[in-house]
């Protein structure tokens, strides 16, 4: 078959299992958008911001654990997608994004829309390529996707040269099914004897603390996880990143952990003597000052990236490996070992755990006429059932969102954990909306960061992608306002919104559905409308307490036992000391 | 800690700038790198000096392996190994007292003078960086022109290597 540049990469896409790319033409794509145009197997989504393409793809990936693929042009194509490609970067999503670049023989003379794109996406990606020669331009989209999907996963850039792409010039293609980098074997079996020392450690804990992350997640390790956790009977807690991994409402679970994780699982992490942490970082959000981190803890760590284990937190038994590979034969060495686990220390442990969930650290009050943004989530989470698909922008509702919606499953939970991305989540929610468009999708987002990608409604439109705007609108940038108020004396400095759009005119001009709710007594009814209108758009724009905090709250250079709680968590503590309840 | 770090890396454009931006992006020290191609055309042989905690050398040969480009790598410090660097000086060399004394200092560090011009000599000088600095501290300093250093190589010794 002999294909031309362009013709090469759609028909690649279509041999790699491709169905959807988003993107954006430019002037050294355009011989790409040409062939595009002339089949269907490989749909093409129109976003209205390369930004957008590149968290939309990350929202397909995160959701499928298919490599998302974006398509855009050289220059400021380009650098409009490195926010999306930094955002996955940062939280080991398999993306393959095809960049357009000016044609060879001008590259480096500053041409028109040029910006050297390899260079530029080079710190946020796992690898990039620039294709010099049209005959290595199938076997170097098989190493992208390749590369990008397997170890660790990651983000990876193609930048391809417009001659390359010419239509007239044609040679034989051929599907590179196989691919080999020598430099590059990812491992995925941990060390035999490393994963016996593990279990040995475990079994012999007085006091485990299984803590788990999105490695769980990537490596669909899901029911590995489960069976393993289930079998010790231990106490779990998971990052921002591994939520729903295990299940949310399972009693084994306490809940996140971290900078606004609950008082027992922070506490459990402070006073465990076993730590098993398994695909997960030791992030700063996670770890609070790692001085005072797990002080009484032999840590075992297992992931897939070696330079993940003892970069911040140094691991007693380290297992570089896959968590589903290491957790099957953890399992398998659990079942034929003799040793157990000892239950009368085990269940001192969890009487402790309970007295401190006991706290109830999410706790908040309602009140009359002023709807808080904990119940607006809690009510989506009702109104779903649990099982929606739910993405989040960056700020106090991914908090919320966090906190109060319970998710039972993997892949559910889609936001930007690592680098904290504004903007992420509707372009995300189209993402997962276009691979499950049965399923409910919904964006908990705030005023701030709804504003950032707001242009992908237009997209939403044109494709059909009915996901559900969940907008809680404090009017201020809530998670800086909040810092604001602790550490700087309430100076709020530029974080109050005002000449905010009326939102509900301007999702309507969009042509969706906007509703607005201010008042707790007609939450419930707003929510349910939102989510029966099944082939809408709808935006809910949902006014709610200016002041309302994230709770409990680690602030900086603070351990995991020195959390702040919320006044009414600090006077239930007083009450339950009274009692003698809490130790 | 000072640590010498020898690489093998593709041959091919963006390698160094993925090594080097690395270092600086993540903050790690380079005293010095050098880099050529080997025997094999598709590969290039790089030698990194650097300093840090053993926390910190752990993460530099981490993030190093898992850069693609990298296709082997190894931490020479703690093994028998042998560290070299070129050096050309070019120093003033102005009546037979300068000159002489020039061509005396040379002789005793081994350098090699490779230029001359009435009021120049270009000398070259191979060792460890140890002793290519104590030439240059024995040199008057007035006397120095110019200093050009390579930056330290190095190779296992005995039968071990770093190859494919």
């Amino acid at each position: 078959m002999e294909l031309s540049g362009s013709e090469i990469i759609i028909q690649f896409l279509k041999d790699e299992g491709v169905k959807h790319i988003f993107g954006y033409p430019g002037g050294a794509v355009l011989h790409i958008y040409d062939a595009l145009q002339k089949q269907t197997d490989v749909e093409h989504i129109l976003v209205r911001h390369e930004q957008g393409a590149s968290h939309a793809a990350d929202g397909y990936a995160r959701a499928t654990g298919k490599p998302g693929v974006c398509l855009v042009t050289s220059g400021p194509g380009a650098t409009n997608a490195i926010t999306g490609i930094a955002t996955a970067y940062m939280d080991s999503i398999p993306l393959v994004v095809i960049t357009g670049q000016v044609p060879s023989h001008v590259i480096g003379q500053d041409a028109f829309q040029e910006v050297d794109a390899v260079g530029v996406s080079r710190p946020c990606v796992k690898h990039n390529f620039l294709v010099k020669d049209l005959s290595k331009l199938a076997e170097t989209l098989k190493k992208a996707f390749y590369v990008a999907t397997t170890g660790r996963p990651g983000p990876v850039v193609v930048d391809i040269p417009k001659d390359i792409t010419a239509p007239h010039i044609k040679i034989p293609y051929e599907y590179p099914a196989k691919v080999d980098i020598r430099s590059y074997n990812p491992n995925f079996k941990g060390h035999p004897r490393q994963i016996k020392r593990a279990v040995e450690l475990m079994l012999s804990a007085k006091r485990p603390m299984v803590y788990t992350g999105g490695g769980i997640i990537m490596d669909n390790a899901s029911q590995e996880l489960r069976d393993f956790v289930r079998r010790l009977g231990f106490p779990i807690t998971q990052t921002l990143m591994g939520l729903g991994a295990f299940p949310g409402t399972d009693p084994q679970f306490i809940g996140m952990l971290g900078m606004h994780g609950t008082y027992e699982a922070n506490m459990a992490m402070h006073e465990c003597d076993v730590l098993i942490c398994i695909g997960a970082r030791f992030d700063d959000r996670i770890t609070g000052v790692t001085s005072k981190f797990c002080p009484y803890a032999q840590i075992i760590h297992v992931d897939i990236d070696p330079a993940s284990i003892s970069k911040t937190i140094n691991a007693d038994i380290p297992i570089v490996g896959g968590a589903k590979q290491v957790l099957s034969e953890m399992i398998k060495q659990i079942d034929s070992t003799d040793a157990r686990v000892d239950q009368t220390a085990l269940d001192n442990w969890w009487n402790t755990i309970k007295t401190w969930q006991q706290q109830d650290s999410f706790a908040y009050e309602k009140k009359d006429g002023l709807i808080q943004p904990q119940e607006a989530v809690e009510e989506l989470y009702k109104v779903t059932g649990g099982d929606a698909y739910i993405t989040s922008d960056v700020g106090q509702h991914q908090m919320y969102a966090a906190q109060f919606y319970h998710f039972d499953e993997p892949r559910r939970w889609i936001n930007s954990g690592g680098l904290g991305t504004m903007g992420f989540g509707l372009p995300a929610a189209m993402g997962v909306k276009l691979a499950f468009p049965d399923k409910d999708v919904a964006c908990v987002t705030g005023e701030g960061s709804i504003q950032m990608c707001m242009q992908e409604l237009s997209t939403c439109l044109q494709y059909g992608l009915h996901v559900k705007i969940i907008n809680l609108n404090n009017r201020y940038l809530g998670m800086v306002r909040q810092w604001q108020e602790f550490f700087y004396e309430k100076r709020y400095s530029h974080v109050y919104m005002d000449s905010l759009p009326d939102f509900v005119k301007l999702v309507e001009a969009y042509g969706h559905v906007g509703i607005r709710v201010d008042d707790p007594k007609d939450l419930h009814d707003a929510m349910a409308e939102a989510f029966k209108l099944k082939d809408r758009t709808v935006f809910l724009d949902i006014i709610t307490d200016q002041e309302a905090n994230v709770y409990p709250m680690i602030s900086a250079g603070k351990a995991h036992n020195e959390m702040d709680i919320s006044p009414l968590q600090q006077a239930r503590q007083a009450a339950l000391r009274e009692k003698g309840e809490l130790v | 800690m000072r640590h010498i770090i020898s690489l093998l890396v593709e041959n091919e454009a963006g390698a160094l700038s993925r090594i080097s931006g690395l270092f600086s992006a993540r903050g790690y020290n380079i005293e010095s790198l050098t880099v050529a191609t080997t025997e094999d055309q598709t590969l290039s042989r790089m030698t990194i000096i650097t300093t840090g905690s053993d926390r910190i050398i752990e993460q530099i040969t981490k993030q190093l392996n898992k850069l693609i480009d990298v296709v082997k790598l190894q931490d020479f410090t703690e093994g028998n190994f042998i560290e070299r660097e070129m050096m050309f000086v070019k120093v003033k060399a102005e009546g037979d007292t300068q000159r002489g004394e020039v061509k005396r200092l040379s002789d005793i560090f081994r350098a090699r003078i490779i230029d001359v011009t009435d009021t120049t000599f270009c000398i070259e000088l191979t060792g460890s960086g140890d002793k290519l600095d104590a030439y240059i501290r024995a040199m008057h300093e007035n006397n120095i022109i110019e200093v050009v250093r390579s930056g330290s190589m190095g190779i296992l010794r005995g039968e071990k290597a770093l190859t494919l």
